[in-house]
């Protein structure tokens, strides 16, 4: 099969929709979806590129004024539609028992409709935020809230970013004290693997504990 | 652009092709999983021709399928509902949309990313 585990792939990276396509593994893998979302240029699209194994995909998801998912805005005259860029990579686990699918999505409040539509089933957020505009975050963690999504905040660091300890960050966004908060540096696998280890706990902490009815 | 897909409510591959048709299992997804089975039916061409095309070797999702076909989500939906409406492809439902995830599945994908590191 055209199927390499993740580690040896994850250096892969380069223009997208040229490659040719990296197939499921055969082993009917449990597929499952988190959600990578904050403002615009905070790192999204590097940090799914980071932590993929095959190139990044892309689509684009179109939307009406009034915010209705459409498959053909040509169809549909006298309508203005909005251009969401979606970014998704892939993370084979556990030699093939599941299939992580990470979706790179813009967290401004006026693609909720489609970003519900684009969340749904997904596990959890993952949201990062660029400490030198905190208040851009809100929108995106409103957008996750309200999708009913359990998530972690990522402050992820550039070069210029003045020190500013995480729990000022924390006051600042207003988190809720469950609310995992994290540093990654997008561009680096470790931490990225870290920021979803820890999205993916607070994910587990919030599942009701299976009790026989 | 071929024939222009069709919309309807409920997508006969549910009715026709197995696993499916659990309570609360709705039509095709971003993660439904495409698989081209069987030959390409007589009389479709175009992009239902290139999505059997791309899944004949090996299954991928329906947002792969988009993305490499460079088509939107939403047309790659109808394009693979008229295609396993005629039995030329299987869609295999992505496993938490059709059953809530729960701590054991949570349990065991924390286990696979640590053992990333
Ligand atoms: N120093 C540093 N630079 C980063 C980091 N993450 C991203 N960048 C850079 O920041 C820029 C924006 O990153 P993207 O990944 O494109 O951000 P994005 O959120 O996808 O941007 P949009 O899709 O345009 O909203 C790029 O030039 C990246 O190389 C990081 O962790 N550290
Ligand atoms: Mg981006």
């Amino acid at each position: 099969m055209d199927f390499a585990p993740s580690s040896s792939t994850a250096a892969l990276v380069g223009d997208v929709r040229s490659g040719a396509p990296a197939y499921l593994p055969p082993t009917d893998p449990v597929l499952m979806k988190l959600m990578v979302t904050g403002p615009f240029g905070v790192g999204k699209t590097t940090f799914v590129r980071t932590l993929s194994e095959i190139p990044t995909l892309h689509t684009e998801e179109t939307m009406t004024a009034a915010g209705a998912p459409v498959d053909d805005i040509s169809r549909t005259p006298g309508k203005t539609a909005t251009t969401v860029a979606v970014d998704f990579g892939r993370l084979t686990l556990t030699g093939g028992e599941f299939v992580l699918y990470l979706f790179g999505t813009p967290g401004q409040r006026r693609f909720l409709p489609l970003w519900e539509d684009l969340a749904r089933g997904a596990l959890g957020a993952l949201v990062l935020v660029d400490t030198r505009r905190l208040a851009d975050a809100f929108d995106a963690m409103d957008l996750v809230e309200e999708a009913g999504l359990p998530y972690t905040v990522a402050v992820n660091r550039f070069p210029d970013t003045p020190p500013i300890a995480l729990d000022a960050v924390r006051a600042a966004l207003d988190l809720d004290p469950a609310t995992p908060l994290v540093e990654v540096d997008a561009r680096e696998r470790e931490g990225c693997v870290d920021a979803l280890i820890a999205l993916t706990e607070h994910v587990l902490d919030r599942l009701p504990q299976e009790t026989a009815p | 652009m071929s024939t222009p897909p069709r919309r309807r409510l409920v997508p006969a591959y549910l009715a026709t092709h197995g696993r499916t048709a659990a309570a609360g299992t709705h039509g095709l997804d971003r993660l439904s999983v495409l698989h081209a089975a069987a030959d390409l039916p007589a009389g479709l061409g175009g992009e239902h021709r290139q999505l059997w095309e791309l899944v004949r070797p090996g299954a991928l999702t329906l947002a792969e399928a988009a993305a490499h076909l460079r088509l939107p989500v939403s047309a790659t939906v109808f394009i693979a509902a008229d295609l396993a409406e005629r039995g030329a492809l299987s869609v295999r439902a992505p496993i938490p949309s059709a059953q809530p995830v729960n701590r054991d599945l949570a349990e065991r994908l924390l286990s696979g990313l640590r053992a990333l590191k």
